[in-house]
């Protein structure tokens, strides 16, 4: 493990995105200074569902288990997370 | 306190919890959600529930401390259930200690509302014809909105 190794998130997905992207959570390298809108084109590159779920509007954030927004600022072994509107209660 | 788990509850219990935690309570509202007979498929059998270990109990924790803020709150304690339910299921439960009646009922509404639109949770409804996640509805984020705007 170099240095650069380090310089992940983790991004975490819940329900419908789980599901279609087949995934519960990817590591994602970034180069700081990064916000959530560099993890989201990392992830739309790599096409097809990611691509489409990344231009999603509709998809919550969440930074460390609090809501985030496409400009909150990321550091390296942040949790990130992607899930679809909640629906409990 | 905020509890996550897939056992049901008891009302009478979490009432008696409530009623035991004092300090100058004068009014307890309680609100208990069930798991509907139909949703937005017809056939619907069961729901199944997911959530966001750890995020979920931090926004919950977050609507009981803003509720403190804008109301007497006393004391307050939130249930939600995960995992699968079947229909008529009590899935959700929201109780708070007040001085008086006003504050208990509208701290209990907020919260139940916050939290529709909030804590991360999502619903899937299983039927005959296949499974499906519940949409969020546009109802549920006028609702939670309106409380915003009393604020202002």
């Amino acid at each position: 493990m170099n240095d650069q190794s380090h310089a992940t998130v983790t991004v975490r997905f819940f329900a419908r995105l789980r599901e279609q992207l087949d995934t519960d959570s990817v590591a994602v390298p970034i180069s700081e200074p990064a916000t959530v809108a560099d993890v989201l084109k990392t992830l739309a590159d790599r096409g097809s569902v990611w691509a489409e779920l990344c231009a999603d509007s509709r998809v919550m954030i969440a930074v460390n288990q609090a809501m985030a927004k496409t400009t909150t600022p990321l550091k390296p072994r942040d949790e990130v997370a992607f899930f679809p509107p909640v629906t409990g209660g | 306190m905020v509890i996550i788990q897939a056992a049901d509850f008891d009302l009478a219990e979490e009432y008696q919890k409530l009623r035991n935690s004092g300090n100058g309570t004068g009014a307890i509202a309680t609100f208990t959600g069930l798991v509907r007979d139909h949703g937005d498929l017809d056939d619907v059998t069961g729901l199944f529930l997911e959530h966001y270990p750890g995020m979920t109990e931090q926004v919950i924790e977050g609507l009981i401390t803003e509720a403190g803020k804008r109301w007497d709150v006393r004391a307050a304690r939130v249930i939600h259930r995960i995992g699968s339910l079947a229909l008529g299921d009590q899935i959700v439960f929201v109780g708070v200690c007040s001085a008086h009646r006003g504050d208990a009922f509208a701290a209990c509404q907020f919260i139940m509302d916050a939290l529709k639109t909030s804590a991360p949770f999502w619903k899937k409804e299983l039927s005959r014809s296949g499974d499906h996640w519940v949409e969020q509805k546009d109802s549920d984020r006028t609702q939670s909105e309106q409380w915003h705007k009393r604020q202002e």
